[in-house]
């Protein structure tokens, strides 16, 4: 039975995940260890006139006086007219987000530290927030940064033959649309703890990232001193996400506290700090206009489109990482000649925007095909012949799209037309001509999307954001007794990486699963790396295992092939032996023989012995394109706004697939977060800034019951650039959803009239809509 | 956020509970703690003492009389959802109960602690309004009994006084006659309600009665013509019954609440 590439192996990491067995900060516990509590901004901005700190506590209570010689976290990008934010590791000067961080306090408990807090004097003098990010961009607004002269990150143009559309179009419709501001929410919130080993002179930061390497060079950074004095070590981690890509003020703080203190410090989030003050995302705008000929076929998109990024711009991905790329994502799978798109990365003062699965990509889809389909209701015809009629053909791949993206491979109109037949398109038109169940009314509603993944250097350099990937390491070894430990810079939370690497080495090497080992999480034990990120670790890190697993094959047959007295030409490596014409030899005794009887090696043997660090690149560093094609099925409720998901249909490419029963894991993940954003989750801010949210009763999140049973259905084209043709996907379950069910509601109520835009589709929204819709049709009727 | 310092006594009588309860006014009464246990951790409450009545015998029983049942205070949302303890609704209690939360709150949840709280969107406050429950409360002064439709005068106010507890639940006696309705409208399973509709149907007891949550305080009684067990009111007529009830939610909020009514008559006539 194949345990390779293409297995549905079950995951090895389960045993200690789903037993209660794993590790994480918060289970870890250091000799005088004491607890860190934040005191935040009560207010979203004004300035600082005092910050009082009882005298009985100035030995365990630190404000920004403190941390003078901590640099400010500074996530800067090199494209043109960049305005860069100073981000204090505790507030200067003013506040500039409710939850910003003013003081750090330290006690033996966590209620104590709070307890200290709470005897903080703080005196703020308001200034006007500014919460809304089209106000944010007039003349007259308040300004989050004084110095830049407005409140723009960044305004990007993406203009191609634009103009000429005007003359040719029949046919075009404008939707303004709206992603509301959620809050990620993995499992493990954000968690560090922090101390300074005193033997090796190295701080040792113990935080709940997938990005490793990127943190200790961002503490590096701001503490000024060298990378080799800090260790950070990521244990278990309870989801990322892209959350725990980032280097938060607060692992700043405590790597600095723990030095001057000399006792560790940890400091574990809670769910209402990561709520309402920082894990923040997605908060999109669009003014959009789709143009069409008469035959059905998109001719133009023009977008003006805004992204809150909140306060500051986050380390390392910046504040312009989701406006930056909507220029290049709007024009979706689809081929057309003319196109205009404006972004801006608009300062507010709101928690940093930050990356969250999907990124910019779930707010675009969002965008997109919503206006496709308002686009096929006003040309009269299905919203799959619209797609049908617009998509790259497969005829035309590789393909180098108007933003010039380069699709690498894929059948998109294959992948919607499948997601039509398994949803049963027609059979739902006919359904829906009946009468309906308890008054509730029929709608179905597609999406698509394609997923850049493992995207490298080309694409990154042109950001110049605080690190740019290269190639990706391995450090691979044989141990005495024939186990192969496999390293990596990357981070596994959930991923299964210590599956699906353990697949790719023994695809090359036949080593059993139970003698491969996966180390990573630990800078002091692992090949840089820019971490997890951007669905690329399947290719990149897989890429890299084999690369190193190419080398070690070569040095065993070197090694086998004179331990069988044959010559290397004729002998092979199969299935964890060496073969030879006479006979063959296991690795494990290849490998036996290499460190316990070196005296039967061939003069020859390789120095380097049975340890390599191999690195990979892919043959294109621009990305594999995963696509899919999404259907949502839905009941809505016209009077009480209600939606029930009926059937949900994946149509998913990700190239050849690793481990399939991982990667649908990792759809029905990201698919049930889709429809998170789609239906639930919602981190609204009044007009002084507040939260409006602060617990997981005021922030929904879809659970057990609101999420039905996904259909997936695969695809596998192989990517031409990657080394087993495999594509990076495990974002892509959480960016079709909102698209997709959003379409099916329309679809539903648009008999009525009705019409959603923003997300999420709450039951109000939904039954103003229809109430507004009844109301119009009433006045226009004679 | 961690709780802030509190003292905690346990009680071992209910007498000893309430000089506890008379000698320290500004002290919170702890039962299942389902709600008080986040309020404690989020700071919003900062009781300095802490009377945990949750294991007294004497708030756990169950007692029969001539007319009907009485359900001691601290009887867990779990025991009445399986069946633990009499229901004199023939399986209507055990429904409503089952629908509280999740699994674990009601584990520790109890009736008697819900009802204190009074949280406009309580399940039981509803539900028990419809079916016409009374509430037994004893204080160092004495005990009463109100009825629960004048039990609460706004959102998590109530005529409880401070040095007063909810001793248990008391429910009319239903006859074989008897039908009721429940439907609860939220956004998701377990969440709080936006709407609740409660009906109850006794014709032999003269008992027509539908019960509604509102946004800031004690659930509406509608009077409702239930003889005809077939006739489901219409929504638009329950509005109108729910604006002239006093209702003051907007148009929105109104339909959730017809809505609801509508549903629970429809389980109702179901039964």
């Amino acid at each position: 039975m194949n345990q390779g590439i293409g297995a549905r192996l079950l995951r090895k990491e389960d045993d200690r995940f789903l037993m209660g067995r794993g590790q994480y900060v918060g289970d870890l516990k250091l000799p005088g260890m004491q607890e860190v509590a934040f005191l935040r901004s009560p207010q979203a901005h004004a300035s600082i006139k005092a910050v009082r700190v009882p005298a009985k506590l100035r030995d365990r209570v630190f404000s920004a006086a403190d941390l003078a010689a901590v640099a400010p976290i500074r996530a800067d990008t090199a494209l043109p007219g960049f305005k860069s934010s100073v981000q204090p590791v505790l507030a200067q000067g003013k506040v500039r987000y409710v939850g910003e961080l003013i003081a750090m306090c330290i006690a033996g408990t966590r209620a104590e530290a709070e307890d200290m807090a709470g005897e903080i004097e703080l005196e703020l003098e308001p200034m006007p927030a500014v919460t809304d990010m089209l106000a944010a961009r007039k003349a007259d607004s308040a300004l989050v940064h004084e110095v830049w002269g407005d409140n723009l990150f960044l305004s990007t143009l993406t203009e191609v033959d634009f103009e000429a559309v005007l003359k040719k179009a029949t046919l075009a419709v404008t939707r303004e649309l709206k992603t509301s501001r959620q809050a990620m929410s993995p499992l493990e919130g954000r968690a560090v703890l922090a101390h300074w080993n005193s033997r090796l002179g190295q701080l040792e930061v113990m935080s709940s990232t997938q990005q490793p390497h990127i943190v200790r060079s961002g503490l590096a950074e701001c503490l000024g001193i060298d990378e080799g004095q800090i260790r950070v070590v990521a244990p278990d981690v309870g989801g990322g996400f892209g959350y725990k890509g980032i280097l938060l003020p607060e692992e700043v703080a405590l790597a600095w506290a723990t030095r001057r203190l000399g006792v560790p410090l940890r400091w574990i989030e809670d769910r209402r700090e990561g709520l309402a003050a920082n894990a923040n995302c997605r908060e999109h705008h669009y003014l959009i206009t789709a143009y069409a000929d008469r035959d059905g076929r998109l001719l133009a998109l023009d977008c003006e489109a805004s992204v809150d990024a909140g306060a500051y711009s986050a380390y390392p991905f910046s504040a312009c990482l989701e406006a930056g790329q909507i220029g290049s994502i709007l024009p979706g799978l689809y081929d057309f000649a003319h196109y205009r798109c404006r972004t801006y990365s608009v300062a507010t003062n709101k928690p940093p925007i930050l990356p969250y699965r999907g990124v910019a990509r779930t707010g675009v889809c969002f965008a997109l095909e919503v206006t496709l389909d308002a686009l096929a209701r006003a040309l009269g015809i299905e919203p799959t012949s619209l797609r049908l009629n617009s998509l790259v053909r497969p005829e035309q791949m590789p393909f180098d799209n108007i933003s010039k993206r380069h699709f690498d491979s894929g059948d998109y109109p294959q992948a919607l037309r499948r997601a039509m037949a398994a949803i049963d398109l027609d059979a739902v038109r006919l359904r829906q001509k009946q009468a309906t169940l308890d008054g509730r009314r029929l709608g179905v509603g597609f999406a698509m999307y394609s997923e850049q993944a493992g995207h490298g250097t080309s694409v990154y350099a042109a950001w110049g954001i605080p690190f740019v990937p290269g190639h990706e390491q391995c450090f691979a070894r044989f141990t005495p007794d024939g186990a192969l430990e496999l390293r990596i810079g990357a981070h596994s939370h959930g991923q299964g990486l210590e599956t699906t690497l353990s697949q790719v080495a023994h695809s090359i090497l036949g080593v059993p699963h139970d003698r491969i080992r996966l180390v990573h999480g630990d800078t002091a034990a692992t090949p840089y790396s820019t971490g997890t990120w951007g669905s690329r670790s399947m290719i990149m890190s897989g890429g890299a295992v084999a690369a190193a697993c190419d080398q070690l094959a070569l040095r065993l047959i070197n090694i086998g092939a004179a331990l069988l007295q044959a010559k290397v030409s004729d002998v092979r490596l199969h299935e964890g032996f060496i073969t030879g014409p006479g006979g063959r030899i296991a690795i494990q005794e290849v490998a036996r023989s290499y460190y316990r009887r070196p005296q039967d090696l061939p003069a020859d043997v390789d120095p380097g012995g049975l340890e390599v660090t191999a690195g990979y690149k892919a043959m294109r560093d621009t990305g594999t394109f995963s696509y899919a094609a999404h259907a949502a099925l839905v009941a809505v409720d016209p009077g009480t706004g209600e939606v029930e998901i009926l059937d949900y249909v994946v149509v998913e490419d990700g190239g050849v697939l690793v481990n399939p029963m991982i990667v649908d894991g990792q759809i029905c993940g990201g698919t049930a977060q889709g429809i998170g954003t789609a239906l639930y989750e919602e981190m609204a801010y009044d007009k002084q800034g507040q939260p409006l949210a602060s617990t997981l009763s005021d922030y929904l999140l879809p659970g057990p019951a609101e999420v039905p049973e996904i259909r997936i259905l695969h695809m596998e084209t192989a990517s031409p650039y990657t080394r087993f043709g495999q594509k990076g996907l495990g974002e892509g379950g959480a960016i079709a959803p909102p698209a997709a069910i959003t379409n099916a509601i329309n679809d539903a109520l648009a008999e009525l009239g009705a019409e959603l835009l923003i997300s999420p589709i709450t039951p109000r929204r939904i039954a103003e809509a229809v109430a507004q819709a009844q109301r119009m049709a009433a006045r226009k009727a004679p | 956020m961690k709780a802030a310092r509190f003292d905690y006594v346990r009680p071992t009588s209910l007498a000893e509970a309430l000089v506890l309860i008379a000698e320290a006014p500004d002290a919170k009464v702890l039962a299942g703690g389902q709600t008080l246990g986040p309020m404690l951790n989020l700071r919003l409450a900062q009781p300095p003492l802490l009377i945990d009545i949750a294991r007294l015998a004497e708030l756990a029983e169950v007692a029969e009389d001539q007319d009907g049942v009485t359900l001691g205070a601290t009887i867990t949302h779990a025991a009445i959802e399986d069946g633990r303890v009499t229901d004199p609704t023939a399986g209507f209690l055990s429904q409503v109960a089952a629908g509280i939360g999740y699994r674990a709150v009601r584990t520790r949840g109890t009736i008697g602690g819900s009802l204190a709280h009074a949280d406009p969107a309580a399940d039981w406050l509803v539900a028990l309004a419809a079916l016409g429950a009374e509430l037994n409360l004893a204080g160092l002064d004495g005990r009463r009994r109100v009825a629960l439709s004048g039990f609460v005068e706004g959102a998590m106010q109530t005529v409880l006084r401070s040095n007063e507890l909810i001793t248990g639940v008391w429910l009319g006696k239903f006859s074989s006659a008897a039908r009721f309705g429940y439907h609860k409208i939220c956004r998701k399973v377990g969440e709080f309600a936006d709407a609740i509709g409660a009906a109850a149907y006794d014709p032999e007891r003269g008992v027509r009665r539908l019960a509604v949550s509102t946004l800031a305080g004690a659930p509406l009684l509608l009077e409702a013509r239930l003889d005809t067990p077939a006739a489901v009111p219409e929504v638009s007529h329950l509005e109108g019954e729910l604006h002239q009830a006093g209702f003051t939610g907007d148009a929105y909020e109104t339909r959730l609440r017809a809505v609801a009514l509508q549903r629970a008559t429809i389980a109702m006539v179901g039964r």
